[in-house]
């Protein structure tokens, strides 16, 4: 049931900060999202499972603003994103921040300039501030010394812990991350889950993830949605989901993923 | 026939006044094609068709007309309609319009040569759109056409001798104009050829030494 006072009232810690409703997306005859409905609460980690194809990466991408649903409404703390102008898009991905599957760091821009640029141009934030914070941030994700060095001179590893410290310097409410491990040399794969590990801990920040990475989605979870041919088939805390699912589906996918 | 060094020497004074004007046209020529390239290809990415579409038709125009053509249509034409300018910038112009009609269609493969995921992170970071062009799509675009517009520049160098039609002494002009002097006509087309050679040469290597730089 919708909640008659959800775009009046501003919503505090806990309360719904992201809502999918009968959201339908179609790329040509292929329905990637069939009218889907679920909702995040503020400072949860949502864990988003299915096989390929099974419309997650769509929902991320929806909350970027980088696609846009067929049908239905999607709303980001109380605020309907399509159709929206795009001064009000502009307000609500100041509350998202992403970190993509191929990293997409600036390759043109040192690692710091790729961390401060954007909140010296879209915050207003000075330099000066900008880069402290940049260092501080590069100091959470272990590449302190890495400041001056450009994104192709970095591993993979290396360079999504990057991209990640630039999704954190915007400060946002949420962090997307789209299957951030699914690009990386399997040594890689851990250093970038233990810094992720980290943010899940030690912030509020509200945590949607697309991942194949079954222990560290039970690891972080509060909630695991299980995909199948653009629907949710299950949901559920991370202890039922993966040792006791209710579907035989997610059973199924559970055994060739782990 | 004779090789006359003395008609070498006796051509030398001239040589450096045609090197000089065609150097000035290479060089402005360059510029107005480089910028008004970009402009083009930036239009043609307008969201509205009524830009797009009378650049395209426009850009398509030239492209497909002799410069030839254009030069003497700029400098006859022009005239009656109140533009008057000296036959050096006229040309400069012809050749750099000429020229953008191509550099144009360089600067959409680099920009659309980037990939899509840079447009996406820019617009995760909240950049906006023009600061996004500036600072992402711009940067690693023009980085990958240096080696095309390069080329263009060594074939505007060749086109340069056209000038002469529209009365710039260039190197052609004034090779023509000494042979016309001295009925020597070896030596100053030599000259210029050599010239021609020597030019295209130390454009390739400035070209190619950018495009080390860059490529880092």
């Amino acid at each position: 049931m919708k909640d008659p006072d959800a775009n009046t009232n501003p919503p505090v810690d806990g309360s719904e900060l992201i809502r999918f409703e009968d959201v339908t997306k179609r790329f040509g005859s292929n329905t990637v999202l069939d009218r889907l409905n679920f909702s995040v609460d503020s400072g949860k980690h949502v864990t988003l499972i299915g096989p390929s194809g099974s419309g997650k990466t769509t929902i991320l991408r929806m909350l970027m603003t980088l696609t846009k649903p067929d049908e239905g409404t999607v709303t980001v703390d109380g605020e309907k994103l399509f159709p929206a102008p795009e001064k009000q898009l502009r307000e609500v991905r100041k509350k998202i921040g992403m970190v993509f599957q191929q990293f997409n760091l600036f390759p043109n821009m040192s690692v710091l300039r790729n961390i401060t640029e954007a909140p010296v141009t879209v915050l207003g934030m000075s330099k000066d501030e900008a880069e402290a914070r940049a260092r501080e941030l590069l100091d959470l994700v272990g590449l302190a010394d890495k400041a001056g060095a450009r994104p192709t001179q970095l591993s993979g590893g290396q360079q999504q812990r990057v991209a990640i410290a630039r999704a954190l310097a915007m400060r946002p409410r949420v962090l997307l991350l789209d299957e951030v491990t699914s690009a990386l040399d399997p040594e890689l794969v851990a250093g970038v889950l233990d810094v992720l590990r980290d943010i899940a801990r030690t912030t509020d920040i509200t945590m949607l993830c697309v991942t194949h990475e079954m222990n560290f989605a039970r690891d972080i979870s509060d909630q695991v949605l299980m995909f199948d041919s653009g629907r949710i088939i299950e949901s559920g805390p991370p202890e039922k989901i993966f040792s006791d699912p209710a579907q035989d589906r997610t059973r199924e996918f559970l055994s060739a993923v782990l | 026939m004779e090789w006359d060094w003395s008609a070498v020497g006796d051509f030398m004074p001239q040589f450096w006044d045609g090197l000089l004007v065609t150097l000035q046209a290479l060089a402005l020529g360059s510029l107005i094609s480089f910028v008004l390239g970009l402009v083009w290809a930036l239009l043609m990415r307008a969201p509205s068709r009524f830009v797009r579409w009378p650049v395209g038709v426009v850009t398509e125009f030239v492209r497909n007309t002799p410069l030839l053509v254009q030069l003497f249509f700029l400098f006859y034409v022009l005239p009656e309609w109140g533009v008057t300018l000296s036959a050096l910038a006229t040309g400069v112009i012809g050749i750099g319009l000429h020229y953008s009609t191509y550099t144009m269609q360089v600067y959409r493969a680099g920009i659309e040569a980037v990939p899509p995921g840079q447009w996406e992170a820019a617009t995760a970071l909240n950049l906006p759109r023009v600061r996004t062009w500036q600072v992402v799509i711009l940067p690693q675009a023009i980085r990958r056409v240096v080696p095309a517009l390069g080329n263009y520049v060594i074939s505007m160098l060749k086109d340069t001798p056209m000038l002469m039609v529209i009365t710039v002494l260039e190197m052609l002009g004034q090779a023509r104009l000494f042979a016309q002097e001295h009925f020597q006509f070896t030596e100053p087309l030599t000259v210029i050829g050599v010239a021609f050679i020597v030019i295209s040469y130390l454009a390739s290597l400035l070209l190619r030494s950018l495009e080390r730089r860059l490529v880092r």
